[in-house]
């Protein structure tokens, strides 16, 4: 399979399982406002889903449409980093979580409209109306909670500790990123980090939050190594189809 | 929807004659249709009244989030899982607007949640019963949906005009989620055996509840004739419950469901249909507590106001320093 199949599937899988662990704030959240806000992130997630797993059916060619690559797949073939299947444990890990990705989805999309590849530049362009809006909302909520109470600055710099050794994963590069790249259909190797880290520091400045020192990177999301978390996932995201097994809903 | 019981501190209605002259005059204004506005002048239980049903309204559409919210992880595609998000989404924006009615009325958010969490405030009955199956969320927008718009369509010609104008947004988006319902049971109907008996499980689980959403008979509903004298209420309960049971029969025979009902037939004379007894202890029993999820629900809202309470105080902090910092410049 092409590495253009390997990345969709990546992007798309990120969006699922990140609008997964989105949606399960659904009714819980600290205020509607929230709950209203996060049901809507989640919704776009689902939707920009729908597209990537949708260009990967398309290009695999076997007839498997983005419903059956998301729930007719097991964990070791899921491509979505790693970051975004970790717990949403409180507000804080939630609200970090997303922001850090965002950040990255935001300037991945921002490279993508520009793609060699028209379906990826369309979709880059409609997910990238949306992404802007995600970042803004969890940028200004990490500087607000950041920077809010001594109880709500624990809460974000301990949320940041616990997740910053997953966001090194967004950056290594492999095979397939070094293709897309040469075939100018991916971003140019190299050039979304130093976007990142740019608006990271001017963010975690304003929240009044410290960069964790750690180097290690957690990592496997686009082997298909996961944390034990994304099974558990899966076996709730999945269960109807796999227990009526060819079922139409 | 979503108000069930609303008591409204008037033992019988009083004439217009009985009336000092501002309530006269407000009451005329009422029988004129004109809209009453919050800074109007206004009865102190029209007040009370519509504070206890536009909470109760609202705090239905925030708990009505959690029942739903159960299935949408497990949503067996992801066009339905967009539909019910959105749907869900649709609810907590109701819940909103609906506490910004309330507020016009000089009540604060806060203390209308204080009081649902306390117990104190209702909500209504239907959404302390489970969801066990995803038949249950086509089984919830047909009937429940379905229920809520035949109450919300009169409410939209309510005598408040933040409550009217509230009732006609909403509106808009229940017919929308009742379709969507109905979808979802049709697809489950035309599907294999175990899918139809799971859309016919639902329908039998959910439908004398559905009934019961409109509240007591009329003959024991002692608070509706105020409410319809203020034009808070339209119609009794007993008229929306008929229309309910008449546009939904044919629905249910259309995709092939059986309305667990055996008295349930059309009565050529009455030009509606019969219908069999609804169990108004099981009603009641609910209401005071004792429904299948009532504990699940509130424990679930207590602790998710609980959970956030750093999240709201640090967002308050944050507000308040800005605005010592631009005070300061």
């Amino acid at each position: 399979m092409g590495p253009l199949f390997e990345y969709a599937l990546r992007m798309g899988d990120s969006c699922l399982i990140l609008g997964h662990r989105v949606s399960e704030w659904c009714g819980h959240a600290p205020a509607i406002e929230e709950d209203i806000a996060l049901a809507n992130t989640a919704l776009d997630l689902i939707g920009q889903t729908q597209m990537w797993l949708g260009l990967a059916g398309e290009l695999e060619g076997r007839g498997r449409s983005a419903d059956d690559l998301a729930y007719l797949r097991d964990s070791r073939e899921f491509r979505n980093l790693l970051l975004v299947e970790r717990p949403n444990t409180d507000m804080a890990h939630t609200l970090v979580r997303g922001f850090l990705f965002d950040l990255w989805h935001f300037h991945t999309l921002g490279a993508l409209q520009r793609s060699a590849d028209e379906r990826v530049a369309a979709i880059a362009q409609k997910a990238l109306k949306e992404v802007s809006y995600h970042l803004q909302r969890s940028a200004d909520l990490v500087i607000r909670l950041g920077d809010g109470t001594a109880e709500s600055h624990q809460r974000m710099q301990a949320a940041l500790d616990a997740l910053w050794p997953y966001t090194g994963e967004m950056f290594l590069e492999d095979q397939v990123d070094a293709d897309l790249a040469a075939a100018g259909i991916g971003p140019p190797l190299g050039s979304v980090q130093p976007l990142w880290e740019g608006d990271l520091a001017r963010v975690l400045a304003q929240a009044t939050l410290a960069r964790p020192a750690s180097t290690h990177v957690q990592k496997g999301g686009k082997t298909g190594v996961h944390t034990e978390a994304l099974g558990y996932v899966l076996a709730d995201m999945q269960f109807l189809q796999r227990a009526y097994p060819g079922a139409r809903w | 929807m979503y108000a069930q019981l609303v008591k409204t501190d008037a033992d019988k209605v009083k004439s217009l004659e009985e009336m000092d002259p501002q309530e006269r005059r407000f009451q005329e204004r009422i029988d004129d249709d004109q809209k009453i506005e919050p800074k109007d002048w206004m009865p102190e239980g029209y007040r009370k009244t519509l504070i206890r049903q536009i909470s109760q309204h609202a705090h239905s559409e925030i708990v009505g989030q959690l029942p739903e919210g159960n299935w949408i992880t497990r949503a067996p595609t992801l066009e339905r899982k967009a539909i019910l998000l959105a749907k869900v989404q649709d609810e907590a924006g109701h819940g909103l607007y609906l506490y910004c009615a309330a507020e016009t009325l000089g009540v604060s958010r806060d203390a209308l949640i204080e009081q649902l969490h306390s117990g104190k405030a209702k909500y209504s009955s239907i959404f302390n019963y489970p969801t066990l199956t995803w038949a249950d969320i086509g089984a919830i927008g047909w009937l429940v949906d379905g229920a809520a718009i035949m109450n919300q369509v009169p409410l939209q010609r309510c005598s408040y005009g933040p409550y009217s104008r509230a009732m006609i947004r909403i509106c808009k988006e229940e017919s929308f989620h009742q379709r969507q319902g109905y979808d979802i049971m049709m697809k489950l109907c035309q599907g294999s055996a175990a899918q139809k008996a799971m859309a016919q499980d639902a329908l039998d689980r959910w439908w004398w509840p559905s009934l019961m959403m409109f509240g007591p008979p009329d003959a024991d509903s002692v608070h509706s004739a105020q409410s319809m004298a203020w034009k808070i209420k339209q119609n009794t309960n007993d008229e929306l419950r008929q229309k309910f049971v008449d546009q939904t029969a044919p629905q249910a025979a259309f995709i092939g469901l059986a309305i667990p009902d055996p008295d349930l037939k059309w009565n050529e004379e009455k030009g509606g249909h019969d219908f069999g007894e609804i169990d108004w202890t099981e009603f009641h029993e609910v209401l005071k507590g004792n429904g299948p999820c009532n504990a699940e629900r509130m424990e679930a809202r207590v602790k998710a106001w609980e959970d956030g309470a750093w999240v709201r105080d640090g967002l308050s902090a944050y507000a308040d320093k800005a605005a010592a910092r631009v005070a300061a410049e």
